[in-house]
C-alpha cells in the first residue's frame, strides 16, 4: 500500500464524522482509506488533459419548482419518525452551540 | 510613538429570501405557525427524498445579483456543507461553495466624510436555513422546530473593503435598501430575516498583508453591530501587543455584557468537507432569463430621488427622505396620483406621518392608511374647508383607523365656519370679554392679538380659519378704536 494513514488523520475523521471508534477499526479504517487513495492514485494515471470535467454521472440539466404550496400541515408525520418528542416538536438533549444556517 | 493600526472589515450577510415555498420542497415558508406544521421528508432529511429547486429562488438571488452590479454565473451547482447539529435534519447543508449565482459585484456607499466608495461583493449563494432550537433549562432538552428548515436564503459576501464600523453600517443600510426595493425579502436584523457576521482583522497602517481574522455571530442589531466592530478592534490589538497574534476563530458577541467570547475550541476545528450535491445536477440560466429579470428590476432609490425633484420639483431633501423606504416612496407616489400636489402630498408624509410611526415605534411597512384617504385629506385644507390644526387632529384619527376624512369631517362638524357674519360675532364677544388685550394691542403691543386669536379659535372651537380671524380681529380692534 502506497498511502499511510497517520493515527492521527484517522482519530481527526472519526470526530468529524462523529464515531467513536475501537482501536482495531481504527487500525482498518486506516488501511481502507489507504487503499481508497491507492486506486485514486491509479486513476490519475490517465492522461485527462482533453477530458471536460464531470460534475455529475447524469448529463442533465436541473430542472425547477413553480413557488407554489403543495405540501400541508406534515407535522404528525415528522413527528412519528423521532425517537423522542414532546407534543409539538423533537427532543434532543440540550444544545449549546452555534445555531441557524452557517 | 505607538503602532498605527488600521481595521479591515468584510460582512457575510444572510438575507431570508420571501418566496412562498422553501428552496428545495413545496412547504410554506409562512411565519409563525405551529412548529413543525410546515415540514416534509424533504426538508426534515429523510433518506430517499430529493430536493428539487424554487424557480422564485433562483430569480431572487439573480436579480439581487444584478442590482449589486454582479456576474451572473450561467452554470451553478449546488454543494453539500457537512456538519453536525441538531437544527441541521440532514448533516449537511446545502449550499454553493464551487460555482455561487452571483459573483465580483460591487455597490458605492456614502464614506464618514461624505465621500463615495466602492465595496466588492465577493458573491452571492443560494443556501437552506436551519431549523429552530427551542431550550427547555427545566428538563435541560431542546425541542426542534423544522419549520424554517430550508427556507430559502441567498448569503452575500463582500470583500473585505470596509475599515470602520461607519462604513459597516452604511453598507448595511445600503443593502438593505435594494433588497427591500427588489421586494425579495424584508431584512429584518431583530427578526432574523437579516443577518450579518463580521469578519475583522488589523493591520499597522500601511502594510499590505492582511492579518489573522476573527468571524463575529449573534449581531441582532445595527448598534450591536457598531459596539461589536469597536470591541473586537481593541481586543485584537491588545493582544497583537501583549501575546503577538491573534487567533482565527468564531466569536459570539453578547450585547448585553458587550463583550465577545471564542465559540469553538481547535478540537472542534470546522472543516465542513465540502462536495458537489450529487441530489442535484447542474442548472443553467439563459440570456433571455437573465433579461426577463433585468426588465422586472424596480426603479431604485437614486433613480428615485433625481426623478422627484425632477418630475414633482421636490427638494433633494424631500425626495432623500421619502425614499428611505420603499414603503413611503410607495405612499407618496400613490397619494400624488390621487391630489396631484406633490409638495403637498410630501409634507404630510415627512411631518405628522413619520412624526406618528416615531411616536408609536412603528416602522413604514406597517402603515395602515390608504393614499385614497390622505390624498381627500390634503384637498380638504386645500379648498378651506378645514384648517391645518383641525387638518392634523383629522390625520392622527386617520393614521389609526383609515376612515374617509371627507365623511368624519361632515359628522363631526369640523369644518371651518366660512360664515362672516357668524364669525363676527364670535370676534365682538371675544373683544368684550378681553378687554386688556385689546387695549394693549391698541397701545402697540402687537403680540396681544395672537391671544385674541386663540380666545376667538377656542370659541370656534377650532373651526375657523386662523389667518383670516387674525385679518378680522385687526379691522375690528381698528375700528373700534377707544370706544
Amino acid at each position: 500500500m502506497a498511502n499511510i494513514i497517520s493515527d492521527q488523520l484517522i482519530a481527526y475523521t472519526a470526530v468529524l464524522a462523529e464515531l467513536e471508534l475501537s482501536e482495531e477499526e481504527k487500525k482498518q479504517a486506516g488501511r481502507d482509506m489507504g487503499q481508497m487513495l491507492d486506486y485514486m492514485d491509479q486513476l490519475k494515471e490517465l492522461d485527462t488533459s482533453a477530458v471536460e470535467p464531470m460534475y455529475h454521472a447524469f448529463s442533465m440539466e436541473g430542472v425547477f419548482r413553480e413557488d407554489v404550496v403543495t405540501n400541508g400541515d406534515g407535522r404528525r408525520d415528522t413527528l412519528a419518525n423521532a425517537p423522542f418528542c414532546s407534543e409539538n416538536g423533537i427532543i434532543v438533549p440540550r444544545t449549546i452551540g452555534s445555531e441557524g444556517a452557517e | 510613538m505607538p503602532k498605527q493600526y488600521e481595521t479591515v472589515i468584510g460582512l457575510e450577510v444572510h438575507v431570508e429570501l420571501a418566496s412562498k415555498t422553501k428552496i428545495f420542497c413545496g412547504c410554506s415558508t409562512a411565519f409563525g405557525s405551529e412548529p413543525n406544521s410546515h415540514t416534509c421528508p424533504v426538508c426534515t432529511g429523510m433518506p430517499g427524498a430529493l430536493p428539487v429547486l424554487n424557480k422564485r429562488v433562483v430569480e431572487y438571488a439573480i436579480a439581487a445579483g444584478l442590482a449589486l452590479n454582479c456576474e451572473i454565473t450561467k452554470e451553478f451547482r449546488f454543494d453539500r456543507k457537512n456538519y453536525f447539529y441538531p437544527d441541521n435534519p440532514q448533516n449537511y447543508q446545502i449550499s454553493q461553495l464551487y460555482l455561487p449565482i452571483c459573483q465580483n459585484g460591487k455597490i458605492e456607499i456614502e464614506t464618514e466624510e461624505g465621500g463615495r466608495k466602492s465595496i466588492g461583493i465577493h458573491e452571492i449563494h443560494m443556501e437552506e436555513d436551519a431549523g429552530k432550537l427551542i431550550h427547555d433549562e427545566q428538563t435541560n432538552c431542546s425541542v426542534i422546530d423544522f419549520n424554517r428548515s430550508g427556507v430559502p436564503l441567498i448569503e452575500i459576501v463582500s470583500d473585505p473593503d470596509m475599515r470602520s464600523a461607519k462604513e459597516v453600517i452604511s453598507y448595511l443600510d445600503k443593502l438593505r435598501l435594494v433588497i427591500q426595493y427588489l421586494g425579495i425579502s424584508d431584512c429584518k436584523l431583530q427578526e432574523g430575516s437579516m443577518r450579518a457576521d463580521v469578519n475583522l482583522s488589523i493591520r499597522e497602517k500601511g502594510a499590505e498583508k492582511l492579518g489573522a481574522r476573527t468571524e463575529m455571530k449573534n449581531l441582532n442589531s445595527f448598534k450591536a453591530i457598531g459596539r461589536a466592530i469597536e470591541h473586537e478592534t481593541k481586543r485584537q490589538i491588545e493582544r497583537l501587543e501583549s501575546v503577538g497574534n491573534i487567533l482565527q476563530e468564531t466569536r459570539r458577541w453578547d450585547d448585553q455584557k458587550g463583550v465577545s467570547y471564542s465559540m469553538r475550541s481547535k478540537e472542534d476545528a470546522r472543516d465542513y468537507r465540502y462536495f458537489p450535491d450529487p441530489d442535484l445536477v447542474p442548472f443553467s440560466v439563459s440570456d433571455e432569463w437573465i433579461a426577463e429579470i433585468k426588465k422586472r428590476q424596480p426603479e431604485f432609490r437614486e433613480e428615485k430621488m433625481a426623478r422627484y425633484q425632477k418630475q414633482f420639483g421636490l427638494p433633494l431633501y424631500d425626495a432623500k427622505v421619502l425614499t428611505e423606504t420603499k414603503e413611503l416612496a410607495d405612499l407618496f407616489e400613490a397619494t400624488e396620483q390621487i391630489c396631484k400636489k406633490p409638495k403637498k402630498a410630501s409634507n404630510w408624509i415627512m411631518g405628522e406621518t413619520m412624526r406618528l410611526l416615531r411616536e408609536k415605534g412603528m416602522e413604514a411597512g406597517e402603515i395602515q392608511f390608504s393614499p385614497k384617504h390622505l390624498a381627500v385629506l390634503i384637498d380638504l385644507v386645500d379648498t378651506g374647508e378645514i384648517n391645518g390644526s383641525v387638518a392634523k387632529e383629522v390625520f392622527e384619527i386617520l393614521f389609526e383607523e383609515d376612515m374617509d376624512p371627507k365623511a368624519y369631517v361632515e359628522e363631526k362638524g369640523l369644518k371651518t365656519v366660512s360664515d362672516r357674519d357668524a364669525l363676527l360675532a364670535v370676534i365682538k364677544e371675544v373683544i368684550a370679554e378681553n378687554e386688556k388685550s385689546a387695549a394693549d394691542y391698541r397701545n402697540g403691543k402687537d403680540k396681544a392679538i395672537g391671544f385674541l386669536v386663540g380666545q376667538t379659535m377656542k370659541a370656534m372651537k377650532g373651526k375657523a380659519d386662523p389667518g383670516a380671524v387674525k385679518e378680522m380681529l385687526r379691522e375690528m380692534l381698528a375700528r373700534t378704536s377707544g370706544s
